[in-house]
């Protein structure tokens, strides 16, 4: 093993490597999206206050019934498990995905799973105060969950969804099972061509590394921005507020 | 005649077996200001938050300008929108700054134009002396400036009643002075008030009528002079007995 070697095999097949990170790219950031919006959609109706016995309550309580079902099946089974049966189960009804979509299904279904109980822990834990003062001036739940709650869930969810997305580069390398052509199984095609293993996947662990590590420093100024300043101005007569 | 604002009748709450409200008797008239005393656990801040609903009573009647609210085809946000509330946590909104804290229930509930609401919370806040902090977040405000902050977001909705649910009793010593300042003003300026509180002093110069509670009952109540001064009930002057001691 030696740098000479990784140097040509980066030489020869840098455009491979470059378009299986792109896809990796694609599947894990199109897939954090997806996961956070259906955690976000099910940790909401997860803490809809229930009213006694109503109509509303029982339909309610069938909805979360079968999201709990969702959630644990797809937190309790392996990730490249679930990519062969969603991907090779609907090929047996006939229903032909295409490869790169049901890879951002599989890995974004899983992603909701854990962010459902991350939204939820997010939502419990904003201060019973908030919500009576809302509930003070008079809104209701969902304009007290749009206007005061949810804009603090998001703060307070940030660095599990960053975390979300590094776990999303690095575990789509599963889905080279159902030859989506992401990184890994990029890697594994350039190795079995010129069976230098080691090197080949030596580069495939930095571009891994590089992609982790700017994806968290990008969470990092996201959250930043998202505290603001930490000083206020004090506003003189003539300047406007800011709304 | 006095106009009645609120008509309690026959309250009663309790949690589980636990009675903390039991067949509570009380008005509320327009202009008035109201101190409700007593211990800790005597259920007068409960009392208080039966009035907008935040604790569902378990019996009687609330009747609002002649309406019961306890009716299950009442609104109650509509309801709890004439009813301005400052809690003893503050319970500002922390994602919002100073003027949107004010501005939010105008626009979102009361359906004010953007202008409107922004020009009514200005006014409230230069009433409270916030009004240079607009921009500033909650976590950047000492408690003092938090509760008179929520003071101006309560009165920005224009309620006819503001409640207060011990407003100083989460505050440092040295701000508790300034949010008695502006209670003070409101109450000269004839706001509706009711006001659970542990400041005797700030009771007998404010009030018009004090009302004494112990174990979930109404004791005594009346003029400032007549409670806190003359009291007639042995639980009111062992009360006062002891907070005076202090």
């Amino acid at each position: 093993m030696s740098f000479d070697i990784i140097l040509s095999i980066l030489k020869e097949n840098w455009p491979s490597y470059l378009q299986g990170a792109y896809i990796t790219l694609l599947i894990a950031v199109f897939s954090t999206i997806i996961g956070a919006l259906i955690g976000l959609l099910i940790g909401v109706v997860h803490t809809i206050p229930l009213r006694k016995k109503s109509f509303k309550a029982v339909i309610l309580k069938i909805i979360n019934f079968i999201l709990t079902v969702y959630v644990e099946i797809f937190r309790g089974t392996p990730m490249i498990v679930q990519a062969m049966v969603v991907f090779y189960g609907l090929y047996a009804y006939g229903i032909e995905m295409d490869r790169f979509v049901a890879a951002v299904v599989v890995v974004g279904l899983n992603t909701g799973a854990y962010m459902a109980e991350y939204v939820r822990g997010g939502i419990v834990s904003i201060d019973k105060g908030q919500y009576e003062a809302a509930a003070a001036i008079g809104m209701g739940h969902f304009q007290t969950m749009v206007h005061v709650i949810l804009p603090q869930v998001f703060r307070n969810i940030l660095p599990a969804t960053g975390n979300q997305l590094i776990m999303n580069i690095k575990d789509s390398a599963v889905l080279s099972v159902i030859s989506v052509t992401e990184l890994f199984f990029t890697t594994k095609s350039i190795a079995g061509a010129n069976f230098r293993f080691a090197e080949s996947f030596i580069i495939t662990c930095f571009i891994y590394l590089i992609m982790t590590f700017i994806a968290s420093r990008i969470l990092r100024v996201i959250e930043k921005k998202m505290d603001g300043q930490d000083a206020y101005q004090v506003q003189t007569k003539k300047e406007e507020p800011i709304l | 005649m006095m106009e009645k604002v609120i008509d309690i009748k026959h309250l009663n709450k309790s949690f589980g077996s636990h009675e903390v409200l039991r067949d509570v008797n009380f008005t509320v008239n327009k202009g008035e200001v109201v101190c409700l005393i007593g211990s800790s656990g005597s259920g007068k801040s409960t009392l208080l938050r039966c009035i907008n609903l935040l604790e569902t009573p378990s019996g009687g009647e609330i009747i609002y300008n002649g309406e019961n609210i306890l009716d299950d085809k009442h609104d109650i946000k509509q309801y709890r929108t004439h009813l301005g509330m400052v809690f003893q946590q503050f319970n500002l909104f922390n994602n919002h700054n100073v003027l949107k804290n004010c501005v939010v229930g105008q626009q979102k509930v009361l359906k004010r134009s953007k202008e409107e609401a922004k020009a009514n919370a200005l006014k409230y806040l230069q009433i409270v002396g916030m009004d240079q902090y607009v921009n500033a977040k909650p976590r950047q405000l000492s408690g003092g400036q938090k509760q008179r902050v929520a003071i101006a977001r309560a009165l920005a909705m224009d309620p006819e009643v503001m409640l207060f649910d011990e407003p100083t009793s989460a505050l440092d010593p040295e701000m508790v002075g300034e949010v008695l300042k502006v209670m003070r003003q409101l109450a000269d300026e004839g706001h509706t008030m009711l006001i659970v509180t542990h400041e005797m002093e700030f009771a007998r110069e404010v009030s018009d009528r004090v009302v004494f509670m112990d174990k979930g009952v109404i004791v005594e109540e009346g003029t400032p002079e007549q409670v806190l001064v003359n009291p007639k009930q042995e639980r009111t002057k062992e009360f006062l007995k002891r907070t005076l001691k202090q």
